[in-house]
């Protein structure tokens, strides 16, 4: 700069706290642009109004991952033998990852379940922020995204069979992957989180960005989620929505046992 | 004529007119007295049969609304998630039925439990007569009746629930079109047959229709009633018993215990296949979606009695030969075409398969205890075992969700279990069977051990022992000792014959079968286990009485209840 | 032999029970029948009167079922949804039709059983057995007979007439079976065709946007379920889905230097691959595609397909790779196909080459 400095630098712990946010602001905002360029005008919009307050909760973001995930993920997100990098995986991979407790996985293994989550929602937020610090990815999607009370459930029930079920199974009761993995049952997930599993591609899970699939039928796919959540079972206990293999042992332990106590009984002898 | 009889009721004058015309006095004398065994493992067959009037009841009124047409309409009922759907209209009459129609849901569930029931009861049944040995003369065609039965049953179970034309049935309609276009040489042919052209189009509901609500029921009707006559006439077997022989029948008769027993079971069948229906859902088609060739659910399994070809189908490996311009798919062909006709054959032949190994051509009316002929029920249960393990076979993408194991690790274990294990449980099996005949032996010369201890004069303890009941010794000694069948291997000259060769064969596989059983004690060794009890009784007796005189002189030991005294 | 000549009257044949008594007969095999034990109603009548009120009372009771079941039809609600413990949501009129329907069968059942069971006589009665065979003398007399009747048709002794007459029968059914050749279509060469084919460069269409793809539309690690433009109305026309049922695809990416080789040279574009959705083992379609290792995984029977290898089967009963689709980019930046798939797509048939 030239001339004097404009800020009194008295103390030396002044400058550096702002020279850092402005820095970090400046990344902030060339990469967000940057990814708006690539990748949809959506992202772009929710990425740039949320810059200035992510820049502190980045900082303290990594003091959380340091913690808590660099031990598998490595010291600069750069990924490690028990963890993949997480560079441009976004803020809404650690928000659904974090908020649906499958990380901090308990401990190594194919699969990271659901299970109550560790951080708060406060923390989750400064951990997105760090790790979208890190590179461009897609960002937590804003409420309107999601908000599906609007959306036509028959038809995100057409798509959901032709995206979701071959995976999740009809009703959202998941279903089995290779070698061990498996794409999770839909019961608990919010909103919020369904939208983020599109967009990030969780584990083996594809990627559907908004451009593969709109964020329209994005909502209608929710929609229909969500009244499968709730869905009553006309016929009487569901039996677990599994299909015909729960409806068998049903069939062989109570059905036919029934039957075969009343065949006893009617052979037996009276007192 | 006698007018002794002179009928002055509005019932009586009704008999007498039918019977002028059709001598009905005469069947009607000889039927309405006749006596069946009472013992609930027949009663198995008899649930098969009320399933069937069920489904004839349940599916008549489902025909009254439903539409065989794969005509495409928009949906615009009131299940809400499938509104403004494009379906057939077969699927949208399916969607009426479950949410339209009174009483309609309870009807669907009713009929496909109802068919669950069928082949179940079928199945359970086929297993009855064949541990006990009901197959033999003079039951063979019967045995044969009912294997086209259960496969007819199987049939018509899945033709039944492809029609509402949902994701689910569609899929393994789409699986069946794969395995008839894999038949070599015609398979194109059968497969262009069945769809009317290329799969899917627009022919197979009707037909599936046709066949479904006509043919097969028409064919199992006549088959029904005949495995019915038949048993009729035969007159049914007993287990051994009490005055139990080969030449008669001890029960009661059909007017009109058996008649009541036998209707009030069609009642409770009805009145439990109802109550399940009203409490547990099955093939909610609402929920599965339209039938479309580009969407699929995970855990896509067939309804249970296909399990099995759907497991095998998934564990074979991908076996495939391709040469001179031809594809051999033995993937498809060996799970799902030859192995069920195999099983077919082995099913259908049994009969005839143990005759040949026991050459016994003799009437059997009175039935075996699985215990007494060890290799056939140890066969039976080798044939199930590996029946269930082809079924888990179908059920691995469930298993590995259920118990969070890798599905590559559960189908390649499936592949060498399905032979590691029957042949375990055999042996298991018949081993099983042999100590179940010892403890009789041990019980005819024995006695039950009652936990009574007998303190003699000299100081020695014995246990009582109770004997036998007349009812359960007579259940014991039914049992027959069957000889090893020792037939000519060598003709008159003393030179080996061609013919030897397959008698040498039988020799060999009626010593497998028969020589390791557990022959019965003989007479004289009941004789002797007869008097030992009576010396064990009358000492027990003294020493019952020595205590009531002690009791009497007022001792201190507890008063001995009534069922303590060996008076039988 | 019939029964009424025999010594079944119809009354049965009794046999004394024999009692077994402690001194003799102990250890030895009986003939006689179990010694009838007597039940409560036998020696009872204030218990056999106690049953008949049982009994009638689930007569009664079934009766109120059905009359209440006619009710709940009446005045339940088709559409009402009712909280039940451990059922959970259910329909209020199927549970309460069938609840009742089935509790009043379910009585007419038990009603009559017990009434067997408590009230109807429960000795054991024996009944002979006939010979099933057919007397010498029944089988003599069936033999002349047909001896008489085949000599008088003549059948055997006019072998012009049997062996025309056994010509025609054996040929009777063949026409018959012919009638059904009109069942279906021939195969001819349908299979090794699909929609991609019906004019070249087709564009696609993304089913989850109804949208025409573009590369730049599909992330890395992506899946879009797709068919070709123009599919629908082809399907409108042709009155099926046979067409969709060939030509539905699947498009994923992957980056570029993750594909290890495709089933031609730039069948890919820029990392998208296109293959054929239609499983080569029975026909399910895949589009189950787990993106860290690229592998296609069909939930009907677990065939396995690495798409970053041509498609190659790379577990389960499948033996063939997917077919896949070349792909290509037209003037105006759409993804296009640039022609038909290389083979036949779906399960193999026999003449399939």
């Amino acid at each position: 700069m030239k001339g004097k400095p404009a800020v009194n630098v008295s103390s030396s712990k002044r400058r550096r706290p702002m020279a850092a946010g402005v820095l970090l602001l400046l990344a902030l905002v060339s990469t967000g642009a940057a990814y708006a360029v690539t990748t949809s005008a959506l992202s772009a919009k929710s990425s740039s109004a949320a810059n200035a307050a992510n820049a502190d909760n980045a900082r303290q973001g990594k003091l959380l991952f340091t913690e808590g995930c660099s031990s598998c993920h490595g010291l600069a997100a750069q990924g490690g033998s028990n963890g993949p990098s997480l560079v441009g995986v976004g803020a809404a991979a650690v928000d659904f990852q974090v908020g649906t407790g499958r990380m901090p996985m308990a401990a190594a293994g194919v699969q990271a379940r659901r299970k109550p989550p560790v951080y708060t929602q406060a923390e989750i937020d400064k951990l997105a922020a760090y790790v979208a610090s890190l590179g461009p990815g897609p960002s937590v999607p804003k409420a309107s995204q999601y908000d599906f009370s609007d959306a036509n459930v028959a038809a995100g029930g057409e798509i959901y069979r032709l995206n979701c079920s071959q995976c999740h199974n009809y009703a959202g009761k998941g279903g089995a992957l290779s070698d061990g993995k498996v794409a999770p049952q839909l019961m608990d997930a919010s909103p919020k989180q369904i939208y983020e599993a599109m967009i990030t591609g969780p584990q083996s899970m594809p990627v559907f960005s908004d451009r593969q699939i709109p964020a329209k039928n994005k909502q209608e796919i929710i929609a229909y989620i969500n009244y499968l959540q709730s869905a009553p079972d006309p016929g009487g206990s569901a039996l677990g929505r599994l299909g015909p293999v729960t409806e068998t042992v049903f069939l062989f332990t109570v059905a036919i046992g029934a039957l075969v106590a009343f065949a006893i009984w009617i052979g037996s002898k009276a007192r | 004529m006698s007018t002794s009889t002179q009928p002055s009721t509005p019932v009586g004058k009704t008999a007498r007119w039918v019977d002028d015309r059709y001598t009905t006095s005469n069947a009607l004398r000889r039927n309405l007295g006749k006596v069946f065994p009472d013992h609930w493992s027949f009663m198995l067959g008899e649930v098969a049969l009320y399933s069937f009037v069920i489904l004839l009841l349940s599916g008549t009124y489902l025909t009254l609304f439903f539409k065989p047409s794969m005509v495409d309409v928009i949906y615009n009922g009131t299940y809400v998630p499938l509104k403004g759907v494009k379906m057939t209209e077969a699927y949208a009459s399916s969607l009426d039925i479950s949410f339209d129609v009174r009483g309609g849901l309870l009807m669907r569930q009713i009929h496909h439990w109802a068919a669950l029931f069928f082949v179940g009861a079928m199945t359970i049944h086929m297993f009855r007569v064949f541990f006990t040995g009901a197959f033999r003369k003079p039951r063979e065609v019967n045995w044969v009746i009912g294997t086209v039965l259960v496969l007819l049953g199987i049939v018509e179970g899945f033709a039944g629930y492809s029609l509402p034309d949902d994701l689910l049935s569609g899929t393994g309609l789409r699986i069946t079109q794969g395995i008839a276009s894999a038949i070599p040489i015609v398979g194109t042919y059968v497969s262009f047959g069945l769809f009317g052209g290329e799969f899917p189009g627009t022919d197979f509901l009707p037909r599936l229709y046709a066949i479904h609500i006509l043919l097969i029921p028409g064919i199992i009707l006549a088959l029904v009633t005949a495995h019915l006559l038949m048993v009729w006439y035969q007159k049914h077997t007993q287990w051994p018993g009490p005055g139990r022989t080969e030449n008669n029948v001890v029960g009661y008769r059909f007017f009109p215990v058996y008649m009541a027993k036998a209707g009030g079971f069609f009642f409770i069948v009805f009145g439990v296949t109802t109550l399940i229906s009203a409490f547990v859902t099955i093939n909610p088609v609402w929920m599965f979606g339209p039938y479309t060739p580009d969407q699929v659910s995970a855990g896509s399994q067939p309804d249970w009695y296909m399990g099995f070809l759907d497991g095998a189908v998934r564990v074979m490996p991908n076996l495939e030969l391709v040469f001179w311009h031809h594809t051999l798919s033995l993937n498809l062909i060996v799970p799902a075409v030859v192995l069920p006709g195999i099983m077919t054959l082995l099913l259908g032949a049994y009969p005839w398969i143990e005759q040949f190994v026991t050459g016994d051509k003799r009437e059997h009316h009175l039935l075996d205890r699985p215990r007494n002929t060890p290799t056939r029920t140890a066969l039976g249960v080798t044939a199930i075992t590996f029946y269930l393990m082809l079924w888990v076979s179908g059920a691995n993408d469930i298993i590995a969700t259920t118990f969070e194991s890798s599905i590559n690790a559960i189908t390649i274990s499936l592949r060498i279990l399905l032979f590691v294990v029957p042949p375990i449980a055999f042996t298991i099996t018949k081993r099983i069977c042999l100590s179940l005949q010892r403890r009789d032996n041990d019980k005819l010369l024995h006695g039950h051990e009652t936990g009574r201890l007998l303190r003699l004069p000299h100081g020695e303890f014995v246990e009582i022992h109770a004997p036998l009941t007349q009812k359960e010794q007579a259940e014991i000694l039914g049992k027959v000792d069957m000889p090893v069948l020792a037939l000519e291997t060598v003709d008159a000259n003393g030179v080996a014959a061609p013919w030897a060769l397959v008698n040498n064969l039988r020799n060999r596989l009626s010593s497998w079968f028969y020589a390791i059983n557990v022959a019965k004690p003989s007479p004289a060794e009941l004789e002797a286990a007869a008097g030992h009890f009576s010396h064990v009784s009358a000492v027990e007796l003294e020493a019952t009485h020595r205590h009531r005189e002690f009791e009497a002189l007022g001792g201190v030991l507890h008063q001995p209840s009534e069922d303590e005294s060996v008076k039988h | 032999m019939s029964d009424t000549t025999h010594g079944d009257t119809g009354h049965g044949h009794e046999v004394e029970p024999i009692t077994y008594t402690q001194s003799d007969e102990r250890g030895r095999i009986l003939l006689g029948l179990d010694e009838h034990r007597s039940r409560r109603t036998d020696t009872s009548q204030r218990a056999a009167k106690r049953a008949e009120r049982q009994i009638a009372g689930m007569f009664t009771f079934a009766a109120i079922c059905f009359v209440a079941a006619i009710a709940a039809y009446l005045l339940v609600p088709k559409h009402d949804i009712v909280w039940v413990p451990v059922l959970g949501n259910v329909s209020a009129s199927n549970l309460s039709l069938g609840g009742l329907i089935g509790l009043g069968t379910l009585l007419i059942g038990v009603g009559a059983i017990q009434w067997a069971r408590a009230l109807m006589p429960d000795e054991e009665v024996i009944q002979e057995r006939h010979e099933l065979r057919g007397s010498d003398e029944a089988r003599e007399d069936t033999i002349e007979q047909f001896r008489r009747g085949a000599q008088e048709s003549g059948f055997m002794s006019r072998p012009i007439i049997r062996r025309s007459l056994l010509g025609a029968m054996a040929l009777f059914p063949l026409p018959i079976a012919f009638l059904l050749g009109d069942l279906g279509t021939a195969p001819d060469d349908k299979l090794r065709h699909t929609a991609w084919g019906n004019k070249p460069r087709t564009r696609i269409l993304n089913q989850g946007s109804g949208q025409m793809v573009r590369p730049e539309d599909l992330a890395v690690g992506g899946l879009i379920n797709a068919i070709p433009v123009g599919l629908t109305e082809l399907e409108e026309q042709e009155g099926s889905q046979n067409a969709r049922a060939k030509a539905a695809i699947i498009l994923v990416r992957m980056n570029p230097d993750e594909i290890k080789s495709t089933q031609g040279p730039n069948w890919d574009y820029e990392g998208i691959v296109a293959y054929s959705k239609i499983c080569t083992h029975v026909g399910c379609p895949i589009s189950l595609y787990q993106q860290r290792t690229h592998s296609l995984l069909c939930p009907c029977h677990q065939s396995t397909f690495d798409l970053s290898d041509s498609g190659r089967a790379v577990f389960g009963p499948a033996a063939r790779h997917m077919p896949q689709l070349q792909l290509d980019v037209d003037s105006e930046g759409y993804l296009v196909a640039v022609g038909d798939f290389a083979e036949p797509v779906g399960p193999s048939f026999w003449e399939r080459g």
